[in-house]
């Protein structure tokens, strides 16, 4: 079969632009599955929602795997990203909690799990976790905290965050509707509860209309001092 | 007890012999498949023809991108310092970007290390956290053993040593370790390439170009007074947040004097800028 190089095989190819697309497959140990995370902290609460839908590529996983993990009677965490190592990080956070109770004696707060975290992120800092996490919880005065991350460890504390694959989406219009940015001559009213929830449900559905990665349905897990409550939305589902 | 020494492996590498605990031979692009055309390598070095047979992690030097929507971490920024004989002026901004996207516009880009000295964070926001986190732990250590405060010169020493053993790893810290020590104000430019420069002022990040801009046209000014020294800082950051993409949020003033560091102000830059075009 003649070459259809042009220039005949004497030359090298490299630089000339003649070469044929060779397709270098590499294994890559990183996937994304997906998913989004909101958290959104009150005066005296906090409310960490993530949507249930797993994927990779172009399928769906599952419909049921929601990405809030249950730390402490007063913390949550979102992950999402790489599926894999979003589990494995939950197992070694569990594990340092555990720890830390039994050296201690007390429940890790919601500010020294974020510390925990950072470093436990970091301590992967050449091979990272390919996650997201998004921290809810109260911190010790009972007010609301949301500590948002990186994969590589670096947080800071907010009132309000999403993460994930819509979270571009999310974020500017939460930034206007509880940061009131970008608005002249309106009042700052404090986020109440029900507000709160409608607002996570809102955007939640609108989300799912618009990033493939998002749908099947919302979970919602709501921190007060009285322990966690959760909610389950159904959302679409294509 | 298992569980427990799993997770002690897993911070092996916070262990200060961790990079040269790992073979030598150890090829860097580890997953990366070797060409043919590999006569230079001896053969010691060589990977074995096929696929790679070691399941666990390779320690380091392996590029971090997946296909698809790529492992963005934390970056883009200008911050700046320059001394005055009042003491070292420090402005940063607060934006965090991650590729295209702001991740977030009220980043803490100025990290105490102890009562007299700050760090700046330029580059990876982790990494910066992380070292001079350290550092402050180190500078701390140093201080209860010599009954004495640490020098900048020495807190910038042992932050340029820590970052120097991780040299070509693809750690990014741009920062700047201005202080008050006995011998009057310091300031060191450290980053992870391995300098370490004391200087008179320096800008660090994205924006750098454009902060110089103001800030050497005005320096000279700036030594009268400490407000004069902290609005030239004001100006120079909203210049760059102006100029350059990567830089925005709110402009944070610090000033460390003889008696300690404190917050000078802290501007929005959307504010500022009116402010300033108006004028």
């Amino acid at each position: 079969m003649l070459s259809t190089a042009g220039c005949g095989l004497s030359l090298p190819e490299a630089g000339y632009g003649l070469e044929a697309p060779v397709q270098h497959h590499r294994f890559s140990p990183y996937t994304f599955n997906g998913g989004t995370v909101l958290a959104i902290a009150g005066e005296d609460f906090c409310i960490v929602a993530s949507d249930t839908r797993l994927s990779e590529g172009y399928s769906i996983h599952s419909r049921d795997s929601p990405k809030c993990y249950k730390l402490t009677e007063r913390t949550v965490i979102g992950c999402t990203g790489f599926h894999g190592d979003c589990l494995t990080l939950t197992k070694i956070i569990e594990a340092r909690l555990k720890m830390y109770k039994h050296s201690n004696n007390k429940t890790m707060t919601t500010g020294a799990i974020a510390a925990m975290l950072s470093t436990i992120l970091y301590s992967r800092r050449f091979f990272p976790y390919y996650v997201y996490n998004i921290i809810g919880g109260l911190d010790e005065e009972g007010k609301g905290a949301v500590y948002s991350f990186d994969p590589v460890g670096s947080y800071e504390r907010d009132n309000f965050k999403a993460g994930g694959s819509a979270s571009a989406m999310l974020q500017p219009l939460l930034d206007n509707q509880i940061g009131f940015k970008n608005m002249q001559n309106v009042e700052h009213v404090p986020l109440t509860l029900e507000k709160a929830l409608q607002l996570v449900k809102d955007v939640f559905i609108s989300a799912a209309e618009r990033d493939v990665y998002t749908g099947d349905a919302l979970k919602i897990c709501i921190v007060t001092k009285d322990g966690i409550k959760e909610q389950t939305i159904q959302l679409r589902k294509d | 007890m298992a569980l427990a020494s799993v997770l002690r492996a897993e911070l092996a590498e916070f262990s200060p012999n961790f990079p040269k605990n790992f073979p030598k031979n150890f090829p860097k692009n580890f997953l990366e498949d070797f060409p043919d055309d590999s006569e230079g390598i001896p053969e010691i070095l060589r990977d074995p023809p096929g696929p790679p047979r070691v399941l666990a992690a390779p320690p380091w030097g392996f590029e971090a991108e997946p296909e698809g929507p790529g492992l963005q971490i934390l970056h883009g920024t200008t911050t700046l310092a320059f001394k005055t004989p009042h003491g070292v002026t420090v402005a940063v901004d607060s934006r965090a970007t991650a590729g295209s996207y702001i991740a977030s516009q009220s980043v803490r880009k100025v990290l105490p290390i102890d009562g007299r000295m700050l760090g700046t964070m330029a580059g990876g926001a982790a990494d910066c956290a992380f070292w001079q986190r350290l550092v402050a732990r180190q500078c701390r250590v140093q201080e209860l053993r010599n009954k004495e405060p640490v020098s900048v010169a020495a807190a910038s020493k042992l932050l340029a040593n820590l970052v120097y053993q991780y040299k070509g790893l693809g750690l990014s810290l741009g920062t700047m370790l201005c202080g008050w020590d006995k011998r009057g104000p310091g300031l060191y430019y450290v980053d992870s390439e391995g300098q370490r420069v004391a200087g008179a002022a320096f800008a660090v990040g994205s924006g750098s170009s454009y902060a110089y801009g103001v800030l050497d046209r005005g320096l000279a000014a700036a030594a009268r007074s400490e407000e004069a020294a902290c609005e030239l800082a004001r100006r120079a950051i909203a210049q760059a947040a102006h100029r350059d993409a990567y830089s925005g949020g709110c402009v944070r003033v610090m000033h460390v004097g003889p008696e300690g560091w404190k917050e000078v102000s802290h501007d929005d830059i959307a504010e500022l800028q009116d402010k300033y075009l108006e004028a």
